[in-house]
């Protein structure tokens, strides 16, 4: 029992880890293990994405915690510089998103800094509802894609 | 592109009294009106296939519009064999169609010389003629330029068919779809690819003679707005700012543009000129001020704000000063763009949770909201230069986005056929 349930935590680290987008750049291993300091490594570690409601940029409790994560893995990997992407949920305009979208991505990057982590390493770009994280079309893709990802420059 | 229009004055006709009765466009619910268009007649083959080609064009102008239908050819009395000549009215007149429309070609090989007739039936008189010379192969601009004389003077309006349309051509998964600028004509022929899809780009947009656009690039992963000549494909980054620029909108004179940039967490309105490249903050704000369009006059611009805690239009003057809220319906509002000709604001509209989208139009003081369209996603509205159709992308729940159209009065919703999924449409102005 205690076995499978470890493997269902494992399953959901895996997802995660592919939100990033950065498959090639992952480094991941044969046995799903990532080169410390890569963008597989942060996703698995710390978590690379955080996630906000609907037409908001604030960083919500639960974000809080990962970006924390995200500040101290920086602080072991201080020669990687990031790049804070914002994204948006489909449910507004082209343009609208574009400003949503690097709101969130300046949120983001004001918390690492709180965090701790110097300003300079920490690049911002939106890309308001272009890139979508999923597929789908309804509330639950939504919440997906209503996002920062930090991604190693 | 070179169109020469020679008006003819009606020397066969006494002076013409328009009496056919106008369409009232500004109707609910209009009942096409009948016209006859007969095939322009020559005297070579080339002349006879031209001029079928011609008037298969203007009659797809015509009854796209929603206005006209025309009629059977194979209901026609009088066969027209040389269509520069008056028409036998009786026999048209049995008919109950008020307008015929009839047309001469001579070729002369890479030239030709296109004439065309719109004659009343009733009143028996010519209404309108013209003789265009022009290259051959340039016959499709010919025939909208014919279909826009017909409409205008039918309608008392300006025509829209010798018109282009820049759109995103979207290919691909949707988290990596590949977008590429686009231009075709309105009705979709002569589409060509202006990029190849190797850089993400968004929303362009027409300058007011037409040769040029502005439209927002990923491109070195710099989101920036360029200017771009359409022609020679000659581009440049629009301004030197230090963050992201999108939303960028001709003003209507062309000699400068809005756009906004975001920075730090806040998007606000500059003014940029063309040439010189000064650039004049318009809004100052710690909001998201984003989608300027100028009032025609260029005295007014409105804008999209969530200054109020959502997405709503404002207005203010052209320097920024006096910014008001003219959107005060349920939902949010966004992308507004100020009519050609002044009296209507388009906009995009969606509920706060996962209702439709709309596209509506209410007037400049906020009074009169109309919704027109809906969908799942339904966004980007840009004008026929006569402001009385509206463009816009309409994306499905599964994802299948296309440029659709429809008339003010909510009638008449078209697709316009596009090679690929499309989005963001620019309607420029009547050729030249």
């Amino acid at each position: 029992m205690v076995k499978k349930l470890l493997s269902i935590a494992f399953a959901v680290i895996l997802v995660a880890a592919c939100q990033t987008g950065s498959m090639n750049k992952g480094g991941a291993g044969a046995n799903g293990n990532y080169a410390p300091g890569s963008q597989g490594d942060l996703a698995t570690r710390a978590g690379d994405h955080v996630l906000f409601d609907f037409d908001s940029s604030q960083i919500t409790a639960e974000a809080r915690e990962t970006l924390a994560k995200q500040a101290e893995w920086l602080k072991q990997y201080n020669s990687a510089n990031v790049t804070v992407e914002g994204h948006a949920d489909e449910r507004g305009t082209r343009e609208y998103n574009l400003a949503l979208g690097e709101r969130r991505a300046t949120s983001v990057k004001k918390a690492l800094i709180s965090l701790g982590v110097e300003a300079g390493r920490l690049q911002t770009i939106s890309y308001g509802k272009e890139r979508p994280a999923v597929d789908g079309h309804d509330e639950a893709a939504y919440a997906q894609n209503r996002r920062g990802v930090t991604t190693i420059n | 592109m070179i169109v020469r229009i020679l008006t003819l004055i009606a020397v066969m006709m006494p002076l013409s009294v328009n009496a056919i009765e106008r369409i009232d466009i500004n109707r609910g619910v209009v009942e096409p009106m009948p016209i006859a268009i007969s095939s322009f007649t020559s005297e070579s083959s080339e002349g006879k296939e031209l001029g079928n080609n011609i008037t298969n064009v203007i009659t797809n102008d015509l009854e796209s519009s929603g206005l006209f239908r025309a009629l059977d050819k194979q209901s026609f009395i009088e066969n027209i064999t040389d269509g520069r000549k008056q028409p036998d009215y009786p026999s048209w007149r049995q008919l109950s169609i008020p307008a015929l429309v009839s047309g001469h070609i001579i070729n002369k090989g890479s030239e030709s010389e296109i004439e065309f007739r719109l004659w009343d039936v009733f009143l028996q008189q010519q209404m309108s003629g013209s003789m265009l010379v022009t290259k051959s192969a340039n016959w499709r601009r010919a025939a909208h330029m014919i279909a826009d004389e017909i409409y205008k003077r039918l309608t008392g309006e300006e025509g829209y068919f010798d018109t282009r349309i820049v759109y995103v051509a979207e290919s691909g998964a949707s988290k990596t779809r590949i977008k590429r600028l686009a231009i075709m004509d309105y009705d979709g022929e002569n589409h060509k690819f202006l990029t190849d899809g190797n850089s993400l780009v968004l929303t362009p947009r027409f300058s007011p003679e037409s040769q040029k656009i502005l439209y927002m690039s990923y491109a070195k992963k710099m989101p920036r707005v360029l200017i771009r000549d359409i022609e020679s494909g000659k581009e440049r980054v629009l301004g030197d700012f230090p963050g992201m620029t999108f939303a960028p909108r001709f003003a209507p004179s062309g000699n400068r543009a809005l756009l906004s940039m975001a920075k730090d967490g806040v998007t606000n309105i500059y003014e940029i000129d063309i040439h010189s490249m000064n650039k004049k903050a318009i809004t100052n704000t710690a909001d998201i001020d984003t989608s300027p369009s100028y009032s025609p006059d260029e005295t007014k611009i409105v804008f999209n704000s969530d200054r109020g805690g959502k997405p709503q239009l404002y207005v203010m003057n052209s320097d920024g000063s006096n910014p008001h809220r003219i959107s005060f319906g349920d939902g949010r509002y966004a992308t507004p763009v100020w009519s050609p000709r002044g009296d209507l604001i388009a906009f995009t509209k969606w509920g706060d949770g996962t209702g439709m989208f709309y596209i509506g139009v209410m007037r400049p003081d906020g009074s009169g909201e109309r919704l027109l369209a809906s969908g799942y996603i339904v966004e980007s509205p840009t004008w026929a230069p006569n402001g009385r159709v509206i463009t816009y992308t309409k994306q499905e729940r599964g994802g299948k986005s296309r440029i659709h159209s429809i008339d003010l009065t909510g009638h008449n919703e078209r697709e316009l056929i596009t090679p690929t999924d499309a989005s963001d449409p620019a309607w420029s102005p009547l050729l030249k």
